[in-house]
Parts: structure tokens; sequence; C-alpha cells
């Protein structure tokens, strides 16, 4: 294959004329392979919760800020918190295990002169014969633990104050999977929902009572006509069965408003909801895990995502780029035997898309990432410890238009922005996307 | 207002015809109830208020089902193994050469993921980067489901092994009999190709390449035999040209080149505001053709008058420069007028220019005689740098019939030719057809050629091949593929190579071919790799050009004066013209169905052709617009809706080439008449002129699709136009300032407002300033923009019901002559959104779904839009567009939009509107987006010209000017400052960001 590429415009020769195959993040519509399955993607329920109780927020308020200001601030050793995620969430977690052994309770296990030792060198700790050093590389596929020697021993007392304080935390029920680890954790999504009931056994407990003083006061009165008549002796109707209470009318429109409100609120709840997919965690063709990728052996995102700062489209690898270093690492795992295969049948490999945007919103990631600069976990989340990889945000305009309002420009970065800045210099405003038009309809819908 | 010039669209304005009248005040054309609309299903559609109920309900509950489902799991398909060029989201632009004609215009194709979506020109071409409307949709044809997918044998699928086999065998079998094997095909410019059928051809003695065209120029070529013993086309230069003066030659529009010649034609129309002269230009001419639209002088006469009328300035010429005069022309031309186009033309000896329409041999030889006598020769006519455009000899083409039917052809093989179709004597071929044994044709398609022979091999697409062109002598131009053969196609060429028996291998061909020709000829390049390279990324190849030179002519004028003069006696009553429209041509994209929705500039007609008749005629006869009528001349007869047009010549009627087809494709089949058959043969060649014609009325009523009188501006002064001579004397005349009385005196407009102002100082400010003098009208922004924003077809029934959804229009206005009852004057204003800074349609807008943008843009939200239409109702220059129905994806409406296959035209980066929402003009804000981005990634500042919107890309004549209010140094800031400068409806204070510049007619008043 000769490729020549000049600077006017890229030509090529025969050999190199290729159908595209790929119908990549278009919002010309109609060309993307939509096909139905019976794959269901749940919305959260955290998130469902989330907005119920944003619905009913008037009255849960109060008891929301309690709880927030109940469940946090209490770690002892911030210092220990802020080093842990530095140094330790790209291969550990404090309950589960990632690509090494979960470190809930690791204090108890081994003593503090041990723990020291061997984070600080693992290495020399294996080497030395320690059998539970030994054992514990074997069983994690002898994969070491870097030294960490650039650490003082009271960072790493902190590191380990930290962990014994999340261990002896209150046990929270492991998020359910899809589940996003924002917007309040999972502490707060349980006690909404406590919260959440127990006002509604309170409407409840309410219309009960005005149902029953409705009735009652309609039996006395019926009472007291009926006396009043046979004293003047009239002949007045039976009274009937009390059932009769459903037909007036006070009880009736009550019942309408009650049910009404019920119904809207639902309704609302759902209708906000559609279309919204956060957290969706589709199962891939191949078991690809950007832990091990970004996380564990830190590759840039751009390696992989080749296109992100020059296309609207962050590109999915292709399988050469797979190949880079799959055609000797790894060749013999069943997952990349599935790249060998694509290969030689030609297939490409058909992956789940999983950030879908409707096709009349125009996004380009390199306006994101090359001129904004903005990192690639603020939109996908900490994508360094996702074995497999979720929607994070919820990708609403909302959600658009908030950073767009907060996001500072850079002035000073480009030579493009000189003559702008002009006109935005001497007065005391950040210079926010939304300042230079961010929120504009037509930056994103034509 | 001084305005006093009355202006109207169409002669249903003029005349206040009841039906106008009843719709004139009715900007949304609707019927109701559906049944008229829908008159196919009567009585389906009926339906009362219950009915409504139950749909309402059940609409309701399915849409809250249809809401509850789950959201379709979509796949993210990346390359299995990328391409290095190509970046997924990222545009690839390539240089080719336009395969839309023989013309050869060199084009940019853009290409996302290895599909093309849009043709624009090339600026390093004689072009000078415009592009036609043609040219550009020939992108569409690409993916056309009609195109032939595989070989075919006798009608029936077959292999391609089998097919080269059987062909491979016979061709054998020619051979050892001595037979010959002609190639019958349209135009070639190639000289690749040319050197491979040389090559072919010379294992079959007596065979011959017969190059013919479905419009001729035979006679040109012809002429300058006669006169220079040179068969070819010269190059006109327009541009050098200070008077033009045309003779039936539609020059801007059809004729020879006219991307090339439009460009040419505005250079020397544009004008500064303290600039003194443009160009005279002076239109002879039975029909209203584009050209003509635009000429500052215009003069109809009839068909036949033409050849006599050049006759008449020939000897008005000699006598005013001293040459002899033809005897015996006095009495039958009108000479008075023609002493005053003499004089002009003499005048400026040396920068005139005549050129004519005509086919005949002998008045192009009169015509050669007239430009010698000019000085033509040297400065506007350059015979050294010759075009080989159109080299098709009628002659030729006869021969072949001819001996076809004697039976002395053994092999043809029609190179992407039609004849069946397009040729007058297409019965005659036919017929000679079934007398050759071996008969294959490499036409795309199963059209009505192709179906008559034993073997289809069809040709890729010009978008999937390699190839060569030397259109212009000297300019050698390349063809690259910008996408992998779609369908189980081979390329002419290859094809040729295989029945010769050697490798199908047309690539290095061309490479070898270049190596020993265009190669030797440059010094810049060392190597012959350095030296492709860059003629692949150019395009082009350009040798420096000889120097013009004067020339003189030889021929036997005398005797050419005697053939036309024995013309005069021959002319009847009503003389029969066919021409070829601007968005279908000859018919060989009839199957395109953005050029089916092309209306045509001057009748504003689209899916139709028709007879145009001169209003006064018709009254004489009695016939009626949308009138069928019966037209016979010369042994062929159509019938087609007649169509009234102002300008045109008393007695004669004009019939469009180009529809009729029955095999193109069910978007292009059975849509009007073909009207190949009225070509008349005069000597060697044909004309395109019948003079003994009859007309006949009938009882039909024929509904004409017609975009004339939507949007009626209703009498306001939307066109500016003045006089040169006004001009030099005031540059703002014809453009007087706009006040309004208020109780404080007259105002500006823009000095009385409700609104707060728009805040645009700090960023951009786009705006867009459309030159009337330059605009032709040839519509090429149009397809440009439908390209450009996946613009729907609608099909006629929706134009019928004034449903068309171009956002950007060519207003065409009519104005009577005064000198002249029988002419028009026209202008043409392409009209889109104009974007105001006090947008009438924003301030209505119930669910702000069009908005303002800091950048001085409306903006129009389609996932906000609710479908009120309030917007459309409010907005004084009728630019917005709704969507009826989806068109997308619907068997309703079964265009391009409704197959995969024609969708992957679409650009990527616009959303394809669906049902309900309202769309028009964005400014191509994508365009402006991307270029702020490219700005931004570079770390540069944005560039002025940069930019630039889809129909400015395309425009021949370079009308149309986008670019930044904010930066005074911008070509557009300059523009605005003019004198000329206008917005449309200025005293209704919209401010539009869009403005006009005043047409200038040469005129002394």
């Amino acid at each position: 294959m000769t490729v020549v590429s000049q600077d006017k415009v890229s030509y090529f020769e025969k050999a190199s004329v290729t159908v595209s195959r790929v119908f990549l993040p278009n919002t010309g519509g109609h060309l993307s392979n939509s096909i139905p399955s019976n794959f269901k993607h749940r919305n959260s329920p955290m998130a469902e919760l989330f907005f119920r109780s944003s619905r009913l927020a008037f009255l849960t308020g109060l008891f929301f800020l309690l709880l927030h200001s109940g469940s946090s601030g209490v770690y002892a050793q911030p210092d220990g918190a802020a080093l842990f995620k530095q140094n330790c969430t790209t291969c550990h977690a404090i309950n589960q295990q990632v690509v090494g052994p979960a470190l809930k309770d690791v204090h108890k296990r081994k003593d503090e002169a041990w723990l020291l030792k061997f984070i600080k060198n693992s290495t020399a700790v294996i080497a030395s014969g320690d059998k539970y050093a030994v054992d514990l590389y074997n069983k994690y596929n002898k994969t070491q633990m870097p030294s960490h020697e650039f650490l003082s021993d009271d960072d790493v007392k902190a590191i380990i104050g930290y962990i014994k304080t999340e261990s002896e935390a209150p046990a929270v029920a492991a998020a359910p999977s899809g589940a996003t680890p924002a917007d309040g954790g999972a502490s707060t999504g349980i006690a909404t929902s406590t919260l959440l009931w127990g006002v509604l056994a309170l409407v409840l407990v309410l219309v009960l009572i005005i149902f029953l003083l409705i009735f009652i006061t309609t039996l006395l009165i019926n009472a007291l006509k009926h006396k009043e008549a046979k004293e003047k002796g009239v002949l007045v109707e039976s009274l009937g069965s009390s059932w009769n209470i459903f037909k007036n009318k006070y009880v009736m429109t009550l019942s309408a408003f009650v049910i009404l409100i019920v119904v809207t609120n639902v309704t609302i709840d759902k209708a906000r909801n559609v279309g919204v997919h956060q957290g969706y965690k589709p199962v891939q063709p191949i078991a690809f895990s950007h832990k091990l990728h970004a996380g564990l052996y830190q590759l840039q995102c751009q390696t992989c995502h080749t296109s992100v700062e020059k296309s609207k489209s962050a590109n999915i690898p292709s399988v050469n780029i797979c190949m880079n270093c799959h055609s000797y690492v790894k060749k013999e795992s069943p997952e990349i035997q599935k790249l060998y295969k694509a290969v030689e049948t030609g297939t490409p490999i058909e992956w789940v898309r999983i950030h879908n945007l409707p096709d009349f919103v125009y996004f380009n990631h390199s306006q994101h990432v090359k001129v904004g600069g903005v990192e690639c976990q603020e939109c996908h989340g900490p994508i360094q410890e996702m074995d497999v990889v979720y929607q994070y945000s919820p990708l609403t305009m909302g959600w658009c238009i908030e950073c767009h309002r907060k996001k500072e420009i850079d002035m000073g970065k480009s030579e493009y922005y000189v003559k702008i800045h002009e006109k935005y210099k001497g007065k005391e405003e950040a210079i926010t996307v939304e300042k230079l038009g961010g929120l504009e309809c037509a930056k994103c819908h034509y | 207002m001084q305005e006093t010039k009355k202006y109207w669209k169409g002669l249903e304005e003029l005349n206040q015809d009841p039906e106008f009248l009843k719709h004139k005040d009715n900007e949304f054309f609707e019927e109701l109830p559906l049944e008229k609309v829908f008159p196919e299903n009567p009585g389906t559609l009926n339906s009362n208020r219950r009915d409504f109920l139950k749909l309402f309900g059940f609409g309701i509950s399915a849409a809250t089902l249809a809401a509850c489902t789950d959201s379709p799991v979509k796949k993210a398909i990346p390359y299995l193994i990328k391409p290095q060029e190509i970046t997924p989201g990222v545009a690839n632009w390539y240089a080719s050469t336009c395969g839309g004609c023989s013309t050869g215009c060199g084009v940019l194709v853009k290409t996302r993921e290895g599909r093309p979506i849009k043709i624009e020109g090339n600026n390093l071409s004689f072009t000078g980067g415009g592009i036609c409307s043609v040219g550009q949709a020939t992108v569409l044809s690409l993916y056309d489901q009609a195109r032939a997918t595989h070989p075919f044998i006798s009608g029936k699928k077959a292999s391609w092994a089998q097919t080269d086999k059987e062909i491979q065998d016979k061709l054998a079998a020619i051979k050892t009999n001595g037979g010959k094997v002609h190639i019958l095909a349209n135009t070639i410019n190639s000289p690749s190709t040319l050197k491979l059928i040389g090559e072919f051809l010379s294992a079959f003695p007596g065979s011959k390449l017969v190059q013919y065209d479905s419009v001729s120029y035979a006679g040109i070529l012809e002429a300058n035999q006669i006169s220079f013993a040179k068969s070819v086309i010269p190059s006109y230069h327009f541009e050098n040209a200070e008077v033009v003066v045309s003779v039936g030659a539609d020059f801007l529009g059809t004729w020879l080149s006219p991307v090339e010649f439009s460009a040419q034609y505005a250079k020397g129309r544009k004008i500064a505001d303290n600039g003194k002269h443009i160009s005279r230009h002076i239109q002879i001419e039975a029909l209203l053709s584009l050209t003509g639209s635009n000429a500052d002088l215009r003069i109809p006469v009839k068909a036949s008058q033409e050849e006599l009328v050049i006759l008449g300035l020939y000897n008005e010429v000699a006598k005013k420069t001293g040459a002899s005069v033809l005897p015996g022309v006095e009495d039958v031309t009108p000479g008075k007028m023609l002493a005053s186009v003499a004089a002009e033309l003499v005048g400026k000896q040396g920068k005139a220019l005549v050129v004519s329409g005509s086919n005949d041999a002998s008045t192009q030889v009169i015509v050669n005689s007239i430009n010698h006598l000019l000085g033509a020769y040297g400065s506007t006519i350059d015979l050294n740098n010759y075009s080989n455009q159109y080299k098709g000899s009628d002659k030729d083409f006869a021969d072949l019939v001819a001996e076809m039917n004697r039976g002395e052809v053994s092999g043809l093989i029609v190179y992407n030719a039609n004849p069946v179709y397009n040729h007058p004597i297409s019965k005659a071929f036919a017929e000679g057809l079934k007398k050759v044994s071996l008969t294959i044709a490499t036409n795309d398609r199963l059209d009505e050629t192709a179906s008559l022979v034993n073997y289809l091999t069809p040709d890729h697409h010009y978008l999937e091949s390699w190839n060569d062109s030397e259109a212009k002598s000297g300019e050698f131009t390349l063809t690259q593929p910008t996408i992998r053969p779609i369908f189980s196609t081979r390329q002419f060429q290859e094809s040729l190579q295989t029945w010769m028996g050697g490798s199908a291998d047309f690539y290095s061909y061309i490479r070898n071919t270049w190596e020993v020709s265009a190669y030797k000829t440059q010094s810049q390049f060392l190597l012959f790799g350095d030296f492709w390279n860059n003629a692949v990324h150019d395009g082009m190849y350009k040798t420096t050009p000889s120097a013009m030179a004067s020339a003189t002519p030889s021929g036997d004028i005398l005797a050419a004066g005697e053939a036309i003069k024995s013309v005069a006696g021959k002319s009847g009553k009503l003389e029969v013209v066919v021409y070829e429209k601007l968005g279908l041509k000859d018919g060989t994209h009839a199957n395109n169905p953005w050029l089916q929705e092309f209306p045509d500039p001057i009748t504003k007609v689209c899916w139709d052709n028709y007879v145009t008749l001169a209003p006064r005629y018709a009254s004489e006869l009695n016939i009626k617009q949308g009138q069928m009528v019966q037209l016979s001349a010369g042994g062929y007869s159509v019938t087609l809706p007649a169509l009234l047009q102002p300008g045109q010549a008393f007695g004669t009627a004009g019939v469009a080439l180009g529809y009729g087809r029955t095999k193109a494709g069910k978007c292009g089949d059975n849509i009007g008449q073909n009207a190949a058959g009225f070509f008349r043969k005069e000597g060697n060649t044909f004309v395109s002129t019948q003079y003994n014609a009859e007309i006949k009325g009938l009882s039909d009523m024929y509904e004409l699709a017609q975009t004339q009188v939507h949007e009626s501006m209703e009498g306001r002064a939307i066109v500016k136009e003045t006089t040169l001579a006004e001009f030099v004397n005031n540059p703002g005349s014809g453009n007087p300032a706009v006040t309004l009385v208020t109780p404080d005196g007259p105002q500006k407009p823009e000095v009385l407002t409700l609104w707060d102002k728009h805040d645009h100082e700090k960023g951009y400010h786009w705006g867009m300033v459309i030159d009337l003098n330059s605009c032709t009208g040839c519509g090429a922004c149009i397809v440009s923009c439908n390209a450009e924003n996946n613009v729907a077809v609608v099909g006629k029934h929706e134009v019928l019901v004034r449903r068309e959804m171009h956002w950007i229009r060519l207003d065409r206005y009519y104005a009577e002559d005064k000198n002249n009852p029988d002419n028009v004057d026209v202008v043409f204003q392409p009209m889109m959104c104009q974007h105001c800074d006090n947008a009438p349609c924003e301030s209505v807008c119930p669910v702000l779904a069009t908005v303002h943008s800091a950048e001085g843009l409306n903006q129009q939200v389609y996932n906000r839009c609710v479908g009120t239409r309030y917007c459309a109702n409010n907005c004084p220059y009728k630019v917005r567009r709704f969507n009826w129905f989806q068109y997308a994806e619907n068997d309703k409406f079964d265009y391009n939009m409704n197959n995969d296959l024609g969708r992957m035209v679409l650009n990527p980066d616009v959303t394809v509107r669906s049902r309900g929402v309202m769309e028009k003009c964005t400014l191509c804000v994508q365009r402006i987006q991307e270029g702020k981005l490219n700005a931004k990634k570079s770390g540069h500042p944005l560039e002025d010209g940069k930019i630039k919107t889809a129909c400015q890309a395309v425009c021949p004549s370079n009308a149309i000017v986008f670019g930044d209010k904010n930066n005074p140094e911008s070509e557009l800031s300059k523009l605005l400052a003019s004198k000329r400068n206008y917005q449309v409806l200025e005293e209704v204070k919209t401010l539009p960001n869009v403005s006009y510049l005043t047409k200038i007619r040469n005129r002394k008043a």
C-alpha cells in the first residue's frame, strides 16, 4: 500500500481505496447500525430515587441536609484518603478485589511494621521468602506491587489509618451493577428511600384520618337528620350503607386530587428518565478491561483513541491498533484470540455503543480535549478503574450546560483568543464557555 | 420610493389571474380536507370528529407504549484495519475531474469515512473554482440504485468470467474474419483512453472510434476546419471582451463550458464604487435563456432569423471595417437594429466577441469572419489553446449508422453513450444494432441503449475510477477514485485491456502515458514519482500555454452566406427550438432526484418538460398555461403541456431535452417527453431547430410544478437595479436611503425600535453579501445547499402544493422592457434566511425554538420545535421550510433518502430533520463551527475567507461573500461599505445580516 499525503488534500492510490463499513458517531442519523435486541439497560434505581426525592424536595430537603452532614467529614486522616487515591486506587479498593486484594481490615491481617515493609518494597519481602507475601504473590497471578519507596513512613501510616477508618465504617451494600458512584453515594440513596416511604406513610395516615373524620361526621349528620325527621314525623329514605361516603363530593374531589398527584409524580419521574442511560454497562464482545490498560499499565487514552484530539469522534481503536501490542503480548488469551479471528475472517468487531447522543446533537471530542483541555475522566468517570465501561455521566443537556457555565477559558493559551480577549479585558468576571456563546443552541444543534 | 419599474414574478401576477388572486395572500397553499390533496386514494381519508378522537386516543396510547420500550442497542463498529489517511469524523478532500459531462471541470471531492458526500470546484482548474449543478449532483448518481450491479448477457445477470470469455471468443472470431469493431462514445478527452482505444482498434483493420454528442458542436468544428484548417473549438475569453454579442448561445447556462464562461463573464461585470466600466452584453435569441436574462440588451428573434442576423451583422461590421460585404443580405435581415449592434462591436474592436449557438457550419463560418473583422482572435478567442470538450461528429455518427445498417460492422462497443435515447436518428441506430453480431455497452445501467445490446459490462462511476483528461489543450487533469467500487462493475478501459488479453490495470497505463508525455514537458520535478504525486494532489498538471495569436479565416464566406440565405425561405409560421435545461441538460442524469427537483432558473418548473410559447402568440392560438398541446415538426411530435414564457420570440416553441426517459430508473422514467427527435439535419450536422412546425391545442389540462408564484414579494423594492450611466454619476443610484415617516420627521429605520440591541461586539458577527450584478442565476448554489444540508427531495406533488424544502431559492423577477413589448428584463436574486438581528420569527416562537446567537445567526433548534409554523407566517422573506412529512425512510418519498445506498450521500455533520419541525438556512453553521475549531486547534486567529458557506463555495461567478462584520479588514466589510449595498425590506427593520449589491445594467437609460 502506497500512501502519500501532502498538505492541501490527501490522496491515495488504488490499493488503499476502501469502502467505509464504519458509521461512527454521526449526527446525520439513520446510518448508525441500530439493532433492536432484548438487551435491557435499566435506569439506575439510585438515579430514580434521586429524582423522586427532588420531586418531594420541599419536605425532604431538611432531612437530606442533616443526613449529609452526619455521614460525611468524619475521616480522621484526610491525608491518608488523598494518598490512597493517588497511589493505591489503580489496583486496590477497600471492599473489592481489583488487581490486588481488597484492603478491608488489612490492618488486622498483618501488623503495621510488616505492612510498612511490604508496601514500600514488596519485591524485597517476597524475595525474603516471607510465606504470607509469597502466597499473596502467587495468588494474584504473580503480579508484583510496584515499589512505594517515595512514600514516607508517616504517609504509609496515614494510608493504613484511612483503610482502617473505611473498614470500620458501617457496612454498605455493594452498589448494584450499573449504579453510578456519583451523586451522593449509596448511603444517601438508601436513607432517601426510607425517608420517602416514611413521608408516603405519613400522607397515607393523614388521608385515612381525614376519611375517618368525614365518615364519622357524615354518620353523625345523618343520625341527626334521622332524628329530626322522626321528631317532625317526616318519612325519610333509609340511610343505606355507610359506603355512601364515597359519593360525597368532598371525598371524591379529595380522592381524585390524591390520585392525580400520585400519577403525575410517577409520570414525571419516569418521563424525566426516558433516554437517560446513566450507568449503562452493556456486555461487550471482547472483555476488554480499561482498568488493566489505562489503570494498571497506565496507557495514555490517546494511545488507542487516536483521533480524540483531531476529530469529533475519539475513535474506537481498530484491530491494527490492538495488534501493536497484542501481536506479541498475551497472544494465547481467548479474548485476544477474538482479535486474531476478526482479522482472519475480515469481520470488524461490533462493540456495543455506550455513549449515545441523540442524532440532533453535535459533539466534538477535539473541541473539548484539544482546545478545552478537558480530561477524559471529567465526562467518562474513573475509566482507569472500570473493568467494564459504563456510562458515567447522564449525558443530559442540563449536564452539558452546567459544565459550560462553570468552565473557564484560558485566554492566554492560544493566539486564537488574543482579539477576543481584548474585548473582555478589564472586566472582573471570569470568561467562561458561556460568555463566548457556549450555551447557544447552534453550538451543538444543527 | 423612487422605484417605478414594475416587476412581476409570473404572468399570473401580471395579468391578475383569478386563480393567482385567490392564492395571493395564502402563502401556505393548503387544500383541506385531505381527500383533495391525496386524490389517488379517494374515500380512504374520509374522517369525522369521532375518527379524530379515536386516532387521537390511539396516538397517545401508542406513543406512551412506544416510550416504554427499551432503547435499541446501538453498535459502534470501528474499521478492522483503519486506512492511514482516514480519521473517522474528519473529511478528506481529493482533487479529481468532473465526469458529469465532457466539459471536464476540475473538482474537489469531499469524502467522509471513505464515501464521497460533496463535490466542489477546484480553483486551479480553468473554471476558477466554480462548479455547475449537474457536476455537483453526480455524487448522488454514484449512489443510484438503478445502476447496473454486475454484467449482463442479453439482459440477464452474468459473471465477469463468463462475459469476458464470450466477448473474447467473439472478438477473436471477428479478428480472424477481418471484421470491423467500432467504438461509439460521447466526446472522449482522456489522452490515455484515446491511446488505449487506438491500440485496441489497431487489431481490427478499418475499425474506428466514433464520437458524437447529444447536443452537437460539430458545426463549430467544421467551420473552424473551413476557416482555419483546424478542426477545434477555440477557447473563448469573455473576461477580455468589453462587448459580447451572443446570437442564441446560452454560454452562461448550457453552451460549451458554462462554468468557465460564467467566471469569465462575472469578471467583466464586477465593479467597485469608483468604477466606470462593465462589459456590455447583447443577446439575440429565440427562447429566453439564462444568458439572455443577464443581457443588457436582449432582442427576441425567431430561430430562423438568428442565422440571418449573423449575416446582417457581418455586413454591418464589414461596412464599418472596410471589408467586402455579402450580396443580397439587406432584403432578408433587419438591418437597422443590427447597425447599432455592429457599431458597438466595432467601437470596441479588439475587445469584442460574437458567439453563436447554432450548430450550422455555414453560420459559424460567418461568425468566424465577424470575429476576425473585430480583431477577436488573439484577444477574446484563442485558437492555439483550444478546447477538447466537444469533439463529436454528426457525420461520423450518421456514417456509422449507415454502415451498421448495411451489415458491414461486426462488432460495436458503446462506451457510456445512449444514442437510442438522445440521438435524432435513434430508430435507424437501433435497427442497425440488430445487424451487428457483437454489441457491447459499458453504460452504468440497463438504459435505452444498453438494454438492446448483447453484453452490458458496466463501467465504474467516475468517482470510482482512475482516468485522465485534457479538456483544454495543455491542461492535463486526473480523475482519481474516492471510494472503492460499490458494485461489481469494471472500468471501461480495464475491460478493453482484458479483452485485448493484457492485464487490467488502467492506473499503471495512465502513469506510463504521463511518464512519456506530460512529464517530459516540465522541468520542475526531477523524479516522475514526485511529478505524479503533485499532479494527483492538484488534480492536474498544466503546461505553459502557448501565446494567443490572431488568425485570418480563409474559408469561402460567399458560399456560406448563400447557404444561410436559402434558410429564409424555409421559415414557417411556427418554429421549434430544442434546448437544454440547466438541471437535467441532455438527460444523462435524469434519475437524479436533486436535478429533477432543481427548478429551472427561468420557468421555475421542476419535474417536467413542456412547450414554451410567447404569451402573445399563445393567446393568438387560444392556448392557455398548462393546456396540453401537440407539437409536431419534421415528422416528430410530442404532446406536452404549454407554458407561457414572457420574452420568447413570437412564433417559436421551445422544448427541453433530457426528459421522456424510459429506462433511467424509477425517479427519472416517464417524466415529460423526449425532444431529441426535433433535431434537424442541416448539411453535415444536426441543428436544434425545426422551421415548419404545427401546434394543436388539446382539451386536457396539466399541472406544472412551478416554484414561480410562491412567496410573492408583493411589489416592494426587493431587487434594486440601476444603469451604468446613472451609477457612474452616483454610485448610490437605484439604492435610495429608506426612511420612515415619524412625528419627528423622516427617520432611518434602524433608529426606531422597540427591541434591545443584540450584543455582537465581542466575538464574530457573521454576514453575507450577494452581488446581484455577478449572480447569473445558474442555481449551482441550490444543489450545493441540498448536498451540504441534507435537504430533502419532496417530489412533484409536494412542489405543487408548495412544500418544496430548498433552503436557498433563486427568485426570478420579470420587468417590462419599455422599448420592446415582446422582451422582458429579468433579475435573479438568491434568497435564503436573512439572519435578521431583529428577527420576526424569533419573537413569535412559543417554545424558543428559533433564537438569536451572539454571532448574529438566527438559530433553528429542531429538537425544540413543535411545529406551530408561527415563525414561517411571520417571516417577511418566506424562507422557512416546514417538514410536513418525514422525508427520510418513507416509501411515499421514494428518493435517495429512502434507501441505504442513497443515504450514503448524507452529510454526517447535519441533522436529518424529522416530521413536524421547521427548518431553514443556517448560514452553514457546521462550516462556521468547523472553521473556528480548526483555527483554535492550530492556535491562530481565524483568517478571513477560511470559512465558506456551501453556496459560496461553488458559485461560478463569485457572487456570494461570507465573512465577519466585526473584522474591518474582511472582504465582507469592504462590500458592506459599498453604496450599492442594501438590505431587503430595510423598512421593516429586521436588520438582516444578509445584504445585496444593486444590479447594474450597462445601458444609457
